[in-house]
């Protein structure tokens, strides 16, 4: 028999190497389900984690990978701050929509005025937008006492419906011969959110990323509100001691992480999705908590748990393309990745003996 | 005297702590035996391995000359050891007869249960109704329960563990006379405590641990409370030093100061004058508002205006933030997770309280070299054992890191500073050197207050001292020509207790 006996502290080294344990777990195990559902597992891997890079056909998959990555950790990267407090924003998928629906709807009302404010307009527009419905959860919890885990939630759902009445309400396209959705931005040059480097997938959204990653380890790590952020995480009593207003840190963390997720939504409309649709919302939201964990809420381990989800994305699509993989096989890798972490994290807090 | 209880050469080893050596000792019948020793002696990992929790490396124990091994408390209590916990283990809302069966292995029918226990509760001089809920009794009747519950299993090994860390001194002697009744009645009773003063009065021996070996076992009534000091700490211990004290205008005024009850006790209109280069004791049973008065002075509660003021400033609406700023700083009580964070090092556990007036952050940045400096002025200052500030601080011990809490407080410069239990399961010597960094900081002009449930603390530090009871607070008394039996009545003034009747 064995048993699990606490650890005094989590040492680094376990800490670094769960997160790979979770992938080969992840690997082996998806393996074994395309084994059993008659696929050739080892060119199914193959297909999902090699070729999307190295494949024939990465000369177009490649930039898909930054294309990806960019929203993915952008949101990440604000809904590690609340992670770390102990404040838990599952609605990040919401906020994405609705700073998405901000922004284009600056653009479309300035349509077809070309200028240069209008493009960080839309931006200015996405973030509030986002954090507007961050701060839901937010005043919810302060004033009711409302779980933001629940609320960001189910915010979710309420964005997704006005993602639909958009396309098929206030901001259809009037030339769109009545088919449902906006105008395509990409068309629309002061809107538009180009690649900044042709072929390499880099836009807007992926400086944001960087950007916001500096800014989030800078604050982690050099400002006293960073120490804040993990003290209420570690210890909430310790942290009012200290002087921490809980309210002010659920409002920050949930406004700034919701704003994030509002900016990745407004760069993807202006860019790769070009227009708001009735099923605009791509999951993105929901995978960033996979990157958030996976990167163990550091900024370095978010830039790599970004590009490895983006990676999965890709050579899913790739998979069903060349391999006739079902379309959920993305899912099921994302799921077991954070299943295993979380599985895997136990040998972080505890070491395993035999008992005697 | 027949041999109860021996323990021959009992041994055991945690990962990096010899817990116990060659740990040799006996009780016999009719005595109470002490166990004495520092946090850290030894002491709960011997108690462990005699009521089975933890089984020994080396060595053997014999019950009533027969060998004893229990594997779990089960078989310790079949064996008739039974144990009494400083913890109480009951339900708040079922009856003491309720809780007493769900205690047993073969419950009788519940009159018998009920008949029995008051006939056990009369006849040792500890009344207790069998039908009452223990949400309505004190500490000391939950402690009646508990003791109850071990003598329905007519045990001959009885272990105390500081059973009188919870009780008022008039509770405490009533315990004594009922623990006196039984060892005349023939029970062994081993007796864990480092209250030396109540060890010398009610016990017949004591055997004295020291870093897990026995240092001796002695007659505490042939030996000074300081000797017995000695001989647990291993030196003679520092005498703490009263003189220069020359208490001076107030510098905090508390006034009409209410605090609804959240989960705990409210706070009744408790009102206070403190003087600068004073320490006020304020005594009380657990339970009856320190939390809470700690926290409405911290800044963690705020209260209505006008409630708290420091040197005129009005801070009753202030936070702990802007108090410190004024000069109004606390330690509370718990060091893990509430002065301290156990997972972050002691230099990131100085930002905690430390950045205003130390200067640890500019426009929010972290200074980290003033931070680490910080750090280690306080580990020097303090002699706290570590191997330095980038040590989490969950991995010192109890007394050191209640060590460095104060002392990064103290070296802070309070106009005012609130302790709560500042030596609670802290070792005698860093107690002793934590003592006298309050009165050197009283000393030094600054007013402290100090919560404390142990009244010899209170005596030795504090110049006026008043009592916590049921969220109110008493009016102060000059602590010198104070007797243990005034404070006493002080502190057990509204507790309501069952009038005892012990047999003399």
């Amino acid at each position: 028999m064995f048993r699990l006996e606490p650890r005094a502290s989590a040492p680094l080294l376990w800490q670094v190497v769960t997160p790979l344990l979770a992938v080969l777990a992840t690997i082996i195990v998806g393996g074994a389900l395309f084994a059993a559902m008659g696929f050739d597992p080892v060119a199914s891997i193959r297909t999902i984690f090699w070729d999307p890079l190295f494949g024939p056909a990465s000369g177009y998959s490649r930039p898909q990978l930054l294309v990806k990555a960019g929203p993915l950790i952008l949101i990440a990267s604000g809904l590690a701050l609340g992670f770390r407090a102990g404040i838990w924003n599952i609605g990040a998928e919401g906020q994405y929509i609705i700073g998405a629906i901000s922004g284009a709807a600056v653009a479309l009302a300035a349509y077809p005025l070309e200028a240069h404010w209008i493009f960080p307009a839309m931006i200015l527009a996405g973030a509030a937008g986002g954090w507007a419905w961050g701060m839901i959860p937010a005043m919810l919890r302060n004033w009711f006492g409302a779980s933001e885990i629940l609320v960001s939630l189910m915010l979710v759902y309420v964005a997704q419906r006005i993602a639909a009445w958009m396309a098929f309400g206030p901001m259809k396209n009037p030339e769109g011969f009545n088919f449902p959705g906006s105008r395509n931005l990409q068309q629309y040059e002061s809107a538009s959110n180009p690649e900044l480097i042709a072929n390499s997938g880099l836009h807007w959204g992926g400086v944001a990323a960087v950007l916001a990653l500096a800014a989030t380890w800078f604050i982690m790590s050099r400002h006293i509100l960073g120490f804040h952020i993990r003290t209420a995480g570690a210890a909430p009593r310790a942290a009012r001691f200290a002087g921490v207003r809980p309210e002010r840190l659920v409002a920050l963390c949930l406004g700034v992480s919701g704003a994030l997720a509002g900016l990745a939504g407004l760069f993807e409309v202006a860019g790769p999705g070009g227009q708001i649709t009735e099923s605009f919302g791509s999951g993105y939201g929901f995978t960033a908590i996979i990157v958030a964990f996976l990167g163990r809420l550091h900024p370095l381990g978010i830039l790599l748990a970004g590009l490895l989800l983006a990676l999965t994305y890709i050579g899913g699509e790739l998979a069903q393309m060349m391999l006739n993989l079902p379309a959920a096989t993305v899912q099921v890798f994302q799921g077991m990745l954070l299943f295993f972490l979380l599985g895997f994290d136990v040998l972080t807090r505890y070491r395993i003996r035999r008992r005697a | 005297m027949t041999n109860v209880f021996q323990a021959e050469g009992l041994g055991k080893t945690y990962p990096g702590v010899r817990a116990n050596d060659d740990v040799s000792f006996t009780v016999s019948a009719g005595e109470i035996h002490a166990l004495l020793g520092e946090n850290g002696a030894g002491k709960s990992t011997l108690v462990k391995m005699i009521y089975g929790l933890v089984r020994p490396d080396e060595g053997r124990m014999l019950l009533l000359d027969a060998p004893y091994a229990p594997h779990d408390p089960k078989a310790a209590r079949a064996a008739g050891v039974a144990m009494v916990f400083q913890h109480f283990s009951l339900f708040e809302a079922l009856t003491v007869a309720e809780n007493i069966a769900l205690g047993m292995e073969n419950p009788p029918p519940r009159a018998e249960l009920s008949r029995r226990i008051a006939e056990l509760s009369q006849g040792y001089g500890l009344p207790l109704n069998p039908a009452r809920r223990i949400a309505t009794l004190s500490a000391g009747e939950r402690q009646r329960v508990e003791i109850l519950r071990c003598l329905l299993q007519n045990p001959r090994l009885l272990i105390m563990d500081e059973p009188t860390s919870v009780l008022t001194p008039q509770e405490a002697e009533i315990l004594f006379a009922t623990l006196r009744q039984l060892a005349e009645a023939g029970t062994a009773i081993l007796y864990i405590s480092h209250k030396l003063e109540e060890i010398r009065s009610h016990c017949d021996r004591a055997t004295i641990l020291r870093q897990g070996k026995v240092m001796g076992t002695v007659n505490p009534r042939t030996h000074s409370a300081r000797e017995l000091a000695a001989m647990m700490v291993g030196a003679e211990m520092r005498v703490v030093d009263r003189s220069g004290r020359k208490p001076g205008a107030p510098v905090l005024e508390v006034r009409n100061l209410s605090l609804p009850s959240g989960d705990g006790m409210a706070l009744k209109d408790v009102a206070l004058t403190l003087r600068s280069g004073e320490i006020l004791g304020i005594g009380g049973v657990a339970g009856n508002g320190q939390e809470e008065l700690l926290s409405a002075l911290s800044g963690e509660a705020p209260t209505a205006p006008g409630t708290v003021t420091l040197e005129g400033k009005d801070l009753s609406r202030a936070g702990p933030e802007l108090r410190r700023r004024a000069g109004l700083l606390a330690v509370p009580e718990d060091r893990l997770g509430h002065t301290a964070v156990p997972e972050f090092s002691l230099t990131e556990n100085t930002l905690l309280t430390g950045t205003s007036r130390q200067g640890l952050a500019r426009h929010g940045l972290i200074d980290r070299k003033a931070a680490t400096d910080f750090a280690r002025q306080v580990i020097q200052s303090f002699d706290v054992r570590t191997p330095g500030p980038a040590t989490a601080a969950g991995a010192l011990s109890g007394g050191n890191l209640q060590k460095f809490v104060i002392g990064r407080e103290v070296l802070s410069h309070p106009r005012v500073l609130v302790v709560n239990q500042p030596t609670w399961g802290v070792d005698a010597g860093a107690a002793a050197s934590i003592r006298q960094a309050l009165l050197d900081l009283a000393a030094e002009g600054a007013g402290v207050i100090v919560i404390s449930q142990d009244l010899d603390e209170l005596l030795e530090l504090s110049d006026r001292f008043c009592a916590l009871n049921q969220g109110r607070l008493s009016n102060p008394h000059p602590t010198d020509g104070l007797t243990i039996d005034e404070i006493g009545l002080m502190l057990g003034g509204a507790h309501g207790m069952e009038v005892a009747h012990v047999q003399a």
